[in-house]
């Protein structure tokens, strides 16, 4: 019975470990070809079916002739999706933390609407704010610019910061709060020395989710900036001309996903363990 | 030098978790709370520590109201009944905290953390994450924080009731010892044990739905209930209540069960009253009323039997492990010296010589 078990769990697990990782194997292995390679029929293994060439690795180092300065977009896509992340983190925590422990009055308005707000900023289709960011950038002078692109990822990536840190909060037991008031610590303390470093599971989740959505939207960063700024997945889509070059398409598609792979390696032991364990029985 | 409640009120959408309560708590005494759950004794420990606010009503401690004092400037520390310590710090960062917010130099600091660990028995954890204690090793180190900063006010709230049988006894006694010693503090425990209260022998609160009903020493209140509801509340398993009526011929309980009037009833007047008996009072007997077994829970070595008799529910409890079947036809005789008498609005008329 339990063999049976184990047959089938490690079955499901790879055939579902396969479909995800079948298409980076695909990139991988497309991105050492060259024109010929790809449209010699279905071919995978290298010197045995093709004759692989550094071609696509090598056009993301130079411009023209179908490659791509992928450097650059490279950087600024770090710095206008770290900023933005670690800005909101560190706001949408301190919010969430008062929606979840404070009582909030304006006339009508409560705790629940506040955190709906939030949450409703991501309801909207995204094209339905591209025009208003336009005009808003445009009005401060901010189109086409880093600055301007990490204040409208802020915007978009605060409302998961907030929705999840105020989940993550409201787990944490009040008596928490309340030992460290009484053993003298000011609201602000009990934030800062108490919750905050048995948050690291809630933070960690929030972090990645802010990262992913970051580095992953393409459309703002299409229709907020021109030539100055060009953020990587921009770039990306711009290797593609009258001619596509599947092989440094493939190639810039493996170094964007790369940092993120990264990311979810390092931080992957504190999604599955909770530091709260000793907080209550 | 004392803690001066005055008319506490306390309403959450419109039930009343604090009902205009008053008392007097005094410097090195050991008051027990007693009341079930939701009877507002944790509700009462929240606004005595501060941590909520009375909509009405005052709190002065040695004369100076506590109103505009707020929590962390207090000297208040507070036990809960789960094992609240801070996860990310080791056991001994753990009873440091208090201190180190309050600024004591660091040899001080080191010195009570030691002194307080071995007083609970915690030396040898001091390195390790409270995550990595057993529950009753995390209650200890609960309690250390809350008892090394020396506090005027100490609130435990239910602190045992999380831990198995043989601990809570082991720890139980531990406290008795810690808490005499704390000769300047106002030490508030909480329980829905009248047992737990009667075993510490301390002062007792008794409250129920947000009123504190009644105030004494804990073997006073147990020998004189002051209405029917605190002798039903201090009482494991709850006192028997029954309605009857005093007569010419005796004691009437229903149509069909006359006893003889007991002495300790005096000069009382005939009329209706509710008569209350502890279960440990009721006893087989084949002289005893016809009734039928309705249950029977064997716990340890005690055996609580419930029976009825017409529309008349009794629980006896029985020393030792006796087997009934359900449904078995059993006589109990109530214990008559031992019988408590109630107005029928509650308050009580006649309870038993005490000490018998």
């Amino acid at each position: 019975m339990s063999t049976l078990y184990r047959f089938l769990k490690y079955g499901a697990i790879l055939l579902w470990s396969a479909f995800v990782i079948a298409p980076f194997l695909w990139a991988l292995t497309t991105s050492f070809k060259t024109a010929n390679g790809i449209t010699g029929g279905p071919t995978y293994i290298p010197w045995l079916q093709y004759k692989p060439s550094l071609q696509g690795w090598g056009d993301l180092f130079h411009s023209g002739g179908g490659g791509i300065q992928i450097g650059g977009p490279y950087l600024d896509s770090l710095i206008v999706t770290v900023s933005a992340s670690v800005i909101s983190l560190v706001f949408g925590t301190l919010a969430a933390y008062g929606l979840s422990r404070f009582t909030f009055r304006a006339g009508f308005i409560r705790n629940a609407d506040i955190t709906f707000f939030f949450i409703s900023q991501r309801i909207m289709p995204p094209v339905v704010l591209a025009i208003p960011f336009f005009l808003m950038l445009q009005f401060l002078h901010l189109l086409d610019t880093k600055i301007g692109l990490i204040v409208v990822y802020i915007a978009l990536l605060m409302p998961i910061a907030v929705w999840v840190m105020v989940d993550f909060f409201n787990t944490v037991p009040r008596e928490l709060d309340q030992s460290a008031m009484l053993d003298g610590c000011s609201p602000f303390e009990t934030f800062w020395r108490v919750i905050l470093p048995n948050s690291k599971p809630g933070l960690v989740v929030a972090g990645l989710f802010c990262l992913i959505f970051g580095w992953n939207d393409f459309f703002f960063a299409f229709t907020l900036t021109f030539t100055k700024t060009q953020l990587l997945p921009v770039a990306i889509v711009s290797l593609n001309s009258s001619v596509t070059p599947w092989w440094s398409l493939s190639a810039a598609a493996l170094v964007s996903v790369a940092p993120l792979v990264a990311v979810a390696f390092i931080l992957e032991s504190y999604l599955s363990r909770g530091n709260l364990a000793g907080a209550i029985r | 030098m004392s803690l001066v409640a005055t008319e506490l009120t306390r309403r959450i959408d419109g039930i009343a978790h604090l009902n205009n309560i008053s008392c007097t708590l005094e410097r090195g005494r050991f008051y027990v709370v007693v009341g079930p759950t939701l009877s507002g004794k944790t509700s009462l420990l929240h606004a005595l520590a501060g941590l909520d606010v009375p909509d009405t009503g005052r709190i002065t401690l040695d004369d100076a109201d506590l109103a505009t004092v707020p929590v962390w400037s207090r000297s208040v520390s507070m036990v809960y009944q789960q094992f609240i310590n801070y996860p990310h710090l080791s056991v001994y960062d753990n009873i440091a905290f208090p201190l180190r917010r309050r600024r004591f130099k660091h040899a001080e600091i080191e010195r009570r953390v030691r002194a307080m660990a071995e007083t609970v028995g915690l030396t040898p954890f001091l390195t390790r994450l409270p995550g990595a204690l057993s529950g009753g090793q995390q209650q200890r180190v609960a309690l250390a924080r809350s008892l090394v900063k020396g506090s005027d006010l100490l609130l435990l709230d239910e602190p045992l009731i999380n831990l198995d049988y043989k601990l809570r006894e082991q720890l139980r006694e531990e406290f008795l010892n810690i808490f005499s010693a704390q000769s300047r503090s106002i030490v508030v425990y909480t329980t829905a044990d009248p047992n737990e209260a009667l075993l510490f022998g301390a002062e007792v609160l008794v409250m129920h739905e947000g009123r504190l009903l009644q105030v004494g020493a804990a073997q006073s209140v147990y020998a004189r209930p002051a209405t029917a509801t605190v002798a039903r509340i201090f009482s494991d398993p709850p006192m028997n209540l029954l309605p009857g009526s005093l007569e010419d011929a005796g004691l009437r309980l229903s149509k069909d069960v006359l006893l003889p009037r007991p002495r300790h009833f005096g000069s009382l007047a005939q009329g209706p009253y509710v008569f209350g008996i502890h279960p440990s009072d009721i006893a087989p007997d084949p002289s005893g009323i016809a009734s039928e077994v309705e249950l029977a829970e064997i716990s340890g070595s005690e055996t609580f039997l419930h029976v009825r008799h017409a529309d008349m529910h009794l629980v006896a409890h029985l020393s030792g492990v006796h087997a009934y079947a359900l449904g078995e036809n059993v006589h109990v005789a109530l214990e008559g010296s031992k019988l408590f008498a109630f107005a029928p609005g509650g308050e009580l008329a006649a309870a038993p010589a005490a000490g018998g």
